[in-house]
């Protein structure tokens, strides 16, 4: 092996299983004498329970068993809290988590009431329909405002006002940087995310093996280890008893990271108490219920500026619907908080929000997590800012940027890991550069826009900046280890759901093991594989198990040379490790496979030195500092139909900074999907509730996802500003591609309309070729 | 409760296939757990996503739409018949492997059969015509970049190979 496997754009280990329909999901899980769940949900969005009925479904032929929540008993409880608020102080937060199976009360459409568990799927669904359900409906809460009235109803019974959390951060002095500006800019900003829609659905399997009393679950989880635990802990077993299987999982985005959903807890009970296999498998109608989704903020922002643009401070209010529950916190409307600061300095900042509990699905994150939302109130509020103060709309933002010198740059207040916002390292200037030079950002507002507004086209640009929070901790672990026959297996907790770590990692370990990649086998998401770790979210895999992974070869590899060194009868540094095979520089013939090293290390007779630790194996666990912070600049050209409303983006730009870069193409491929779902929210995607909380466009072809036809051809640009807090440099990359395009959009819309000059602000997302119409007519 | 049944003979991947299935029984349910060729995938159940899209008599259909019974007779191609040996790659998944057109490759099996049929009559087409053909299968994950370019790839070296 004379080329390095890391940083090359390597093809991936896993594809042919995935491209030949050998590849295990959830659903492809075939067990003998197997039963099947579906799940009765409500179809109101508030309502007391007055009785559930479920004998004549019992009765049914085929059904087994029907569940209600009382059949529960003392296994009935409220889900954990995920993710406690952070240390900041004064928060206001009120813990209402989600249950197995709803009793006294319904909260949202699709709340689970109650399971039938059939020999057939076509059985269980068919048994639905003979549960006779009493429900007495109550006024629902929707709207976010009216929500936090003194006479609105209450979700949680005792939670007035419904407000679910209230935090404030700060640094500086708003109002003393108020007094002092030359410009004061407040906008209302509402910024609506959508349900993720992996093309798989959620779905669980359970088995419990009663002659060796374990239970073994298939999920489609982003979070195997922390799903073993926990139920685990509710089912009375020891964790050993309990092997929690994430395998190939069809997307993740984020909702399959929250736990427990009311099908994770209800299945495995119910495989248990039956002593027999159960599958459930979560529709596409059940998907937009029953997965966590995100929604809408309601922002009240105002920005200080000097007169040549220079950010003096905001301040901002905001609206967060966290949905019927909150299991996971504040995670959400922090990153709003803490992302709209941005790449720029903004010496004061006073950012209040509300969380608000609704009859609506829970909000958890995705992908994006809530990022979104901020990035658009500042980056909303520099382009107004540059039109009132004259200023261009890149030069403003370049003004404002945190200089190369000022890292680690502490934004003084609390991120969501519960640690300071501190930015490790950045270089943002360059990469606001190259994205202007990609896009022909100049040559088109000089001479392309003219020249095609002169033909009577409507033709914009846009270019925004943004800041990624990624690879949080707390830790992630990997287990390193030649095989006997010379092939390197490689084990960590987090689940996968397409970022190719089957290949990263092993692009990692190649190198420190002089293996080839496709010599290295990855197992994920297997608790009886692998014991600790957190999962997959965040963007933290390759940073956070990257490294764990990094670790543990490289102890590997000492033990390596060690044992070859001994065999040798040479020193360590006389020694190489190329194509599998340890070998002494300059001596022709000297080599030994890594294989027979292996056996070697593991004898099977004789005796060892006291202390020898079997095998050429380890384990090793890394957890950073703090976040890695990946940044970058989106820019498009787009032009906008004036009849229509319908848009063609006619280029595309991500310059972007996400460290060390392990693979450039499956980077790429991460940013691409990214923009395609940043595209999604910015002008297709909305979910679109009444005011009793039912969702109107639950089906896919209502709720309307990016085609291959929407999604625009993506050019990226790198920059590489290594992350100080991990060896290998690297910094997250999954969201960074989502993040930033509705701004863009909205800026880049209102360029290609000519809408400032009429004074028309394009203030919302998601827009759509109906909103823009409506948007783009109003007299002003 | 449907109760109606039919006797059903069926080829998938030139092997046939005799079974008794309910009426009601979907061809996307009967390909995954009657005949356990999951590859198949099945993403939406209302004929949008694309994923379990298969091949019905060399055309390609959403399996999630039609009716197990309704096959009875056809041949069915899967994306398991792609390859033409457990150790060789068809030249489309080849494609896709070397421009990373996939991710959690959920969707894959259906666009690779969707594609199979697109390129057998568009031997040669441009990118344009590739979204268009593509736009009938949602996939959440790549942005469908690197798809188009698999297909763009896949034909350029059909049509290099076939000189």
């Amino acid at each position: 092996m004379t080329t390095r496997s890391f940083g090359a754009p390597v093809t991936r280990n896993e594809d042919a299983r995935l491209l030949s329909g050998r590849a295990l999901f959830v659903d492809d899980v075939e067990l003998p004498g197997m039963l099947y769940a579906a799940f009765l949900r409500s179809n109101v969005a508030h309502a007391r329970i007055n009785s559930i009925d479920v004998s004549e479904a019992r009765a049914r032929d085929g059904v087994v068993a029907v569940y209600t929540a009382e059949d529960l008993g003392d296994y009935w409880a409220p889900g954990p809290l995920l993710v406690p608020p952070p240390p900041i102080k004064d928060v206001i937060f009120n813990q209402r988590t989600q249950v197995p199976l709803a009793k006294d009360k319904v909260r949202h459409v699709g709340e689970p009431l109650a399971v039938v568990l059939a020999e057939t799927r076509y059985l269980a669904e068919d048994a639905l329909s003979d549960i006779a359900l009493d429900l007495e409906p109550l006024p629902a809460v929707v709207d976010l405002e009216k929500a936090l009235a003194d006479t609105s109803a209450c979700v949680h019974d005792g939670v007035r006002g419904n407000l679910a959390a209230l935090v404030r951060q700060s640094r500086g002095n708003y109002a003393v940087a108020r007094a002092r500006a030359d410009r004061i800019i407040s906008r209302r900003l509402l910024y609506d995310h959508g349900a993720s829609s992996p093309i798989e659905t959620r779905g669980v399997v359970a088995t419990w093996d009663d002659r060796a009393a374990r239970l073994t679950v298939w999920d489609t989880t982003q979070a195997p280890v922390f799903l073993r635990n926990g139920l685990a802990g509710m089912l009375g077993l020891s964790e050993r008893q309990v092997r929690v299987i994430a395998p190939f999982v069809g997307g993740g985005f984020g909702p399959k990271i929250m736990l427990f959903y009311p099908e994770e807890v209800v299945i495995p009970w119910a495989a248990m108490k039956l002593n027999r296999p159960v599958k459930w498998i979560e529709d596409r109608l059940e998907h937009f219920f029953a997965t966590t989704q995100e929604r809408g903020q309601t922002h009240d922002a105002e920005i200080a500026l000097s007169a040549d643009g220079r950010i003096l401070g905001v301040k901002d209010i905001f609206l967060h619907d966290t949905g019927a529950y909150n299991p996971y916190g504040l995670t959400v409307p922090i990153n709003s908080q803490c992302t709209l600061l941005g790449p720029y300095v903004i010496p004061n900042y006073d950012s209040t929000f509300r969380a608000i509990f609704t009859n609506k699905p829970i909000v958890t994150p995705y992908r994006g997590a809530g990022r979104q939302h901020g990035v658009f109130v500042i980056e909303r509020l520099l382009d107004i800012a540059a039109r009132e103060l004259n200023i261009d709309r890149a030069e403003i933002r370049r003004r404002n940027l945190i200089p190369p010198d000022a890292f680690p740059y502490d934004n003084k207040i609390i991120y969501q890991d519960f640690a300071p916002l501190s930015y490790d390292s950045g270089n943002y200037e360059p990469i606001l550069d190259k994205a202007l030079e990609m896009i022909g950002y100049h040559h088109f507002l000089a001479e392309e826009q003219p020249r095609l507004r002169a033909q009577g086209r409507h033709v914009g640009v846009g270019v925004v900046c943004y800041v990624e929070g990624t690879g949080i901790g707390p830790y992630e672990g990997a287990k390193v280890q030649v095989q006997n026959n010379g092939k390197v297996s490689i084990a960590t907790g987090i689940g996968t759901q397409g970022q190719g770590h089957f290949t990263v990692f092993a692009q990692v370990a190649a190198d420190q093991l002089g293996v080839s990649v496709r010599d290295i086998d990855i197992v994920t998401g297997d608790t009886d594989q692998f014991y600790w770790g957190a999962g997959t979210f965040a963007s933290r895999g390759a940073v956070v198990a990257g490294n764990a992974v990094n670790e543990a070869a490289k102890v590997v590899r000492q033990k390596i040379l060690k044992l070859a060194a001994e065999h040798f009868e040479c020193a360590e540094e006389d020694l190489e490790i190329v194509d599998g095979k340890v070998s002494v520089v300059g001596v022709p013939g000297q080599s030994i496979k890594l294989g027979e090293l292996a056996a070697r290390a593991n004898p099977m007779r004789g005796a060892v030195k006291p202390g020898t630790e079997p095998g050429l194996e380890s384990t090793q666990y890394f957890g950073p500092s703090g976040g890695a912070t990946a940044s970058g600049v989106h820019a498009m050209i787009v032009e906008v139909d004036p009849q229509t409303f319908t848009l063609e983006v006619l280029k595309y730009v991500v310059v972007h900074d996400c460290g060390t870069v392990i693979n450039p193409l499956i980077l790429a491929g991460q940013i691409h999907g990214g923009v395609a779902q940043g595209v999604g929210n910015a002008f297709y995607e909305q979910l679109v509730f009444d005011e009793e909380g039912q969702l109107l466009n639950a089906s896919l072809a209502d709720y309307l996802l990016p085609t291959s036809l929407e999604a625009p051809r993506t050019e990226i640009g790198h920059t590489v500003t290594p992350s100080p807090l991990n060896p290998l440099g690297v910094k997250g990359a999954g969201e960074a591609g989502a993040i930033p395009v509705g701004p863009l959009f909205a800026q880049a819309i209102e360029d290609a309309l000519g809408l400032a000059e009429r004074k028309i602000e394009l203030n919302e997302i998601p827009l759509s070729p109906t909103r823009l119409f409506e948007l783009a007519s109003q007299q002003q | 409760m449907t109760t109606e049944t039919h006797d059903i003979a069926v080829t998938v991947n030139g092997k046939v296939y005799k079974r008794t299935v309910e009426a009601r029984l979907l061809l996307s349910d009967f390909v995954r757990h009657d005949l356990l060729l999951a590859g198949t995938h099945v993403g939406c159940e209302h004929g949008v996503c694309g994923a379990c899209t298969i091949l019905f008599d060399g055309v390609a259909v959403r399996s999630c739409l039609m009716f197990a019974a309704q096959a009875d007779g056809h041949s069915l191609e899967t994306v398991e018949g792609l390859a033409p040996d457990p150790e060789h790659l068809h030249p489309l998944q080849e494609a896709m492997r070397d421009c990373h057109g996939l991710q959690c490759g959920y969707c894959t099996p259906g666009i690779l059969m969707t594609m199979k049929a697109f390129l057998e009559e568009t031997p040669s087409p441009d990118e344009a015509q590739v979204r268009e053909a593509l736009s009938g299968n949602l996939c959440r994950c790549t942005g469908y970049q690197h798809i188009v370019d698999a297909v763009l790839l896949a034909a350029e070296r059909a049509l290099g190979s076939s000189k």
